[in-house]
């Protein structure tokens, strides 16, 4: 194994590059699949590319400070790119592929990019659709030539020709590319990435070297990542984590960073490529356990039972030997049968049988989902981060991993609870600013180098970071005990039957919660059952649905009555909305998150309701139909008391 | 890619990026007729396809649109007048002679093997142009192992190029309808046709899939210069993607020209479109 990098020296990220082109020179740095062959590149090749990039983007003019932007999926080419600009001085500017011209625009025009690399015709379209709009745009590159035959603007070009264009001009002066490496410091800014801009715009995250290569390297050290780990490439390249991942450990640890085939290829590349470092957002484990258990029903009956069979031994005893707690014999010989019959199978199967760690973050994780992963032996861990702390905060460090925490902090970050119950860090991963926003750039960084992150949580008896809510809708009871309101949705969430919850207590005496139910799951649950029903709303307003989910409900209060300090949060009484909380209608954006407020405006009454003691509650709604015609809806809400002692936990009424 | 496959037909077209009316006649039928019998398919119907272009043969069911294309690529030999291709007047044809000489087609109801992954379905479009015989084949050493790597590489590219990498693996019987199509003409693209013939390429699609397969279509004769003449239910989609339309009715020729021609033609109207006369 090859010596670290000193990151002293090697200050900046074409520095590393250098570094890793003469020190593992022929190790794997990137791969791709390509008309169905997996191509690689070492790094000593890499750099190759790199130097011929920087030399052809040197050609057209693309100067120190000045802005580039990259718009694409995770190609090397683009990622190089990265690196070519960083070499000349310029700060790239990942752009979200799938972002729509209007929103590519903001973000083209607010960091004045002069150059845009583009990966394919549909990116190069939406630039030139909004290019007059933007009027620092000066060249556009594309890497993809499919379909730009037509195109003869003078300032489009094509990748292929930038490359010999670059080679040329190396030639010429073949000291440019060193000498302008030797420029670079680590307090030079190394990339702006735009937040998604869930509330408001996107804000241009400033970041610098000193702040990504630092982070990702404590992090590096953190979970002792080599030259032989290899990451598959396939979230947003404009996504901070993509960016850390993939470019500042792929450089401060030398592993191997592969892109997929196309964005629709992910699964059959993960499988492939066997990667040993795994990143995904909960979403997509709960997708694949999905996925896995229609194939399980689908399965002879052997092996169902087998599966199930197994999983029950996975569930007792994968865990326990994941954090290398004690096993008897009988449970670690099941286990290994397992393993040979069900576990290693199913790990081929998903990608995931040389995964040594896989991270999610982002949202909380279903405990059913998690506690499948690590029952098969995948060592699935939550970590805390976010773009303004070059991501590593927290992580859950091996044999500590919990279902509610996101670990402890890393080295050199220090954590700190606010008195209003806000999450505050130090750290070297610390963006410098918010680009041309210094007002919202004051209310995050305080002056003496903290950094707020909206969150509210709290340490645990162990030392464990708990994340429980965004830190403004954080609310107390009319007892002054604390109203986390998404902490208690996502319990009530990860039952199938709900699809959505809406949880109130903000100055109120107690928690009272609107319940969506999910159609599929309780439509197949009527099926079951010879249950009949004509609609959304008949099915939602059957007694026997309110029952199911107050069995829920209570399950989650016997699981809220654990935590001293959320116990007082247990929900009182709820209803069952008669139709689907829905962006159309307002009730959600379209990222599917709940907007309490118009919820709260939009059904006063029923709100009203549950805090009084009436047993049923008259709603007329109006809804938008998908064609944009509007309807009304009237109904008749049962509210539901739960009232049974929430130390014993009730079997749901299944 | 664009670069090998292209021919020489993008020399031809004009400013515009479509082919104008001085460009090469790359098949002519002349007074084809066609008889079952006593059923008369086609009957005296001459019309021409230039290099390059996207030719619309349309019709109401029973038109004989279908049998026009199987007379083009050699199913069935017409019972009188004459097939010009590449200047050439042809002689009845056995299709397979006629697939040589670089005219590939998709059909109406699609003709893939279901069991067969769809990179094997492709890899059959190259199947008149592997020279090794089966023995080589089997035994898949030196000359024919080389060969098949080639193809292999020409299939990948047809595979890129219509973006079903995702399905390179999957038995095409378990495809939505909508993929088999495009990978049907997948195949069809593999045999790097110089006219390419679609039978109702957009036959039971959503119209999410019509788009696509509209681009598809586009992109074909824009990036590899292929010529092609398509058979389409779907009037809107005609109209958008080709540059001439020839119609036909009971077997006879009832019009020919381009789409706006075509759709003011009253005798269009008439038979296809069913609007009566006021």
């Amino acid at each position: 194994m090859t010596a670290s990098p000193d990151l002293t020296v090697n200050d900046t990220g074409p520095k590393l590059l250098l570094w890793n082109a003469k020190e593992r020179a022929d190790r794997p740095a990137m791969r791709e699949k390509y008309l169905g062959i997996w191509q690689t590149w070492s790094w000593s090749e890499m750099a190759g590319e790199v130097e011929a990039i920087a030399g052809g983007f040197k050609a057209l003019g693309l100067a120190r400070g000045d802005r580039i932007s990259i718009i694409g999926d995770n190609r090397p080419r683009l990622y190089w790119s990265i690196i070519a600009a960083q070499t000349l001085g310029a700060v790239p500017v990942p752009v979200y592929q799938d972002a729509v011209a209007e929103e590519m625009q903001y973000v083209l025009e607010h960091a004045e990019s002069r150059f845009i690399v583009c990966e394919n015709q549909e990116q190069v379209d939406k630039v030139l659709q909004i290019k007059d709009e933007c009027p620092k745009i000066e060249t556009v590159i594309y890497a993809d030539d499919r379909g730009m035959r037509d195109y003869n603007q003078p300032f489009v070009h094509n990748f292929d020709d930038v490359i010999a264009q670059g080679r040329k001009y190396n030639q010429d002066n073949p000291d440019a590319y060193t000498s302008e490496i030797a420029k670079g410091k680590g307090a030079d800014t190394s990339i702006m990435l735009y937040t998604s801009g869930t509330t408001g715009r996107p804000k241009g995250v400033v970041l610098t070297y000193d702040n990504i290569l630092k982070t990702a390297y404590n992090a590096v050290k953190f979970e002792g990542l080599q030259e032989s780990d290899e990451i598959l490439a396939y979230l947003p390249m404009a996504w901070v984590g993509d960016h850390i991942f993939s470019y500042a450990q792929a450089l401060t640890s030398g592993l191997c960073t592969a892109c997929p085939e196309s964005s629709d290829t992910v699964l059959i590349d993960l499988q492939e490529l066997g990667p040993t470092y795994f990143f995904a957002p909960p979403r997509i484990f709960e997708n694949l356990l999905t996925s896995v258990m229609i194939r399980i029903e689908d399965a002879g009956a052997i092996k169902r039972k087998m599966f199930h069979y197994f999983m029950d031994v996975a569930h007792r005893v994968g865990p326990k030997l994941l954090d290398g707690e004690s096993v008897g014999m009988g449970g670690r010989l099941l286990y290994g049968l397992g393993n040979l019959l069900v576990y290693a199978p199913l790990k081929n199967v998903l990608g995931f049988t040389k995964v040594r760690l896989a991270y999610t973050a982002g949202e909380a994780i279903g405990p059913d989902i998690f506690n499948f992963y690590r029952s098969i032996g995948l060592n699935l861990k939550q970590l805390y981060g976010m773009t303004e702390s070059s991501v590593f905060v927290t992580i859950q460090p091996n044999n500590e991993i919990r279902m509610d925490t996101v670990g402890r902090p890393i080295d050199d970050v220090e954590v700190r609870i606010e008195d209003n119950g806000e999450v505050v860090f130090k750290s070297p991963g610390i963006f410098q600013e918010y680009y041309k926003n210094p007002e919202a750039t004051a209310e995050t960084k305080t002056e003496d180098g903290w950094c707020r992150t909206g969150d509210a949580g709290f340490f645990d008896q162990e030392g464990h970071l708990r994340i429980i809510d965004r830190a403004k809708d954080v609310g107390k009871l009319n007892d002054g005990s604390m109203f986390a309101p998404k902490y208690i949705e996502n319990k009530l969430k990860f039952f199938p039957d709900i699809y959505e919850a809406v949880t109130f207590g903000n100055e109120k005496d107690y928690v009272a919660a609107f319940i969506n139910i999910d159609l599929n799951a309780m439509g197949n649950w009527a099926e079951r059952n010879g249950v009949a029903y004509a609609s959304y709303q008949e099915l939602s307003g059957l007694p026997q649905v309110s029952e199911i989910i107050r069995g829920h409900v209570k399950n989650v209060n016997a699981s809220l009555a654990e935590d001293p300090q959320l116990s007082g949060s247990q929900i009182k009484r709820f209803l069952v909305l008669h139709k689907q909380l829905d962006a159309d209608d307002g009730e959600l954006t379209r990222t599917q998150k709940v907007r309490r407020r118009t919820i709260a405006e939009k059904y006063g009454v029923l709100i009203d309701a549950l805090y009084s003691d009436r047993d049923h509650c008259e709603i007329e709604t109006e809804v938008t139909f998908e064609d944009g015609r509007k309807g009304s809806v009237k109904a008749d809400l049962m509210i539901v008391d739960v009232t049974a002692p929430a130390t014993a936990i009730p079997q749901a009424a299944e | 890619m664009s670069e090998t496959m292209n021919t020489e037909a993008t020399v031809e077209q004009t400013i515009a990026g479509r082919p104008d009316h001085t460009a090469e006649i790359l098949l002519s039928l002349d007074n084809v007729s066609l008889s079952f019998g006593g059923v008369k398919a086609l009957q005296d119907v001459s019309f021409d396809i230039r290099r390059g272009e996207i030719r619309a043969i349309i019709g109401p069911n029973g038109a004989g649109k279908s049998s026009m294309l199987n007379v083009i690529n050699g199913f069935y030999h017409p019972s009188e007048g004459t097939i010009t291709y590449k200047g050439e007047a042809r002689s009845d044809m056995r299709p397979d002679v006629v697939a040589r000489s670089g005219i590939a087609r998709t059909f109406q109801n699609i003709a893939l093997f279901s069991g067969m992954s769809t990179l094997d379905n492709i890899m059959t479009g190259r199947n008149t142009m592997m020279n090794r015989n089966w023995l080589w084949q089997v035994l898949h050493i030196g000359p024919a192992k080389e060969e098949e790597l080639t193809h292999r590489a020409k299939a990948e590219e047809v595979i890129d190029f219509l973006e079903i990498q995702a399905i390179r693996k999957v038995p095409v019987g378990r495809l939505p309808y909508g993929l088999q199509k495009r990978v049907e003409l997948g195949r069809a693209l593999a045999a790097e046709p110089e006219l390419l013939l679609l039978d109702e390429p957009m036959a039971g699609m959503n119209t999410e899939e019509k788009e696509d397969m509209c681009r598809f279509i586009l992109d074909v004769n824009d990036e590899f210069g292929t010529t092609i003449a398509l058979i389409e239910h779907d009037m809107s989609v005609v109209m958008d993607i080709s540059d001439r339309v020839v119609v036909l009715d009971y077997g006879i020729k009832i019009a020919d020209g381009t789409p706006d021609e075509v759709r003011g033609n009253q005798n269009v109207i008439d038979a296809y479109l069913g609007v009566s006369h006021d």
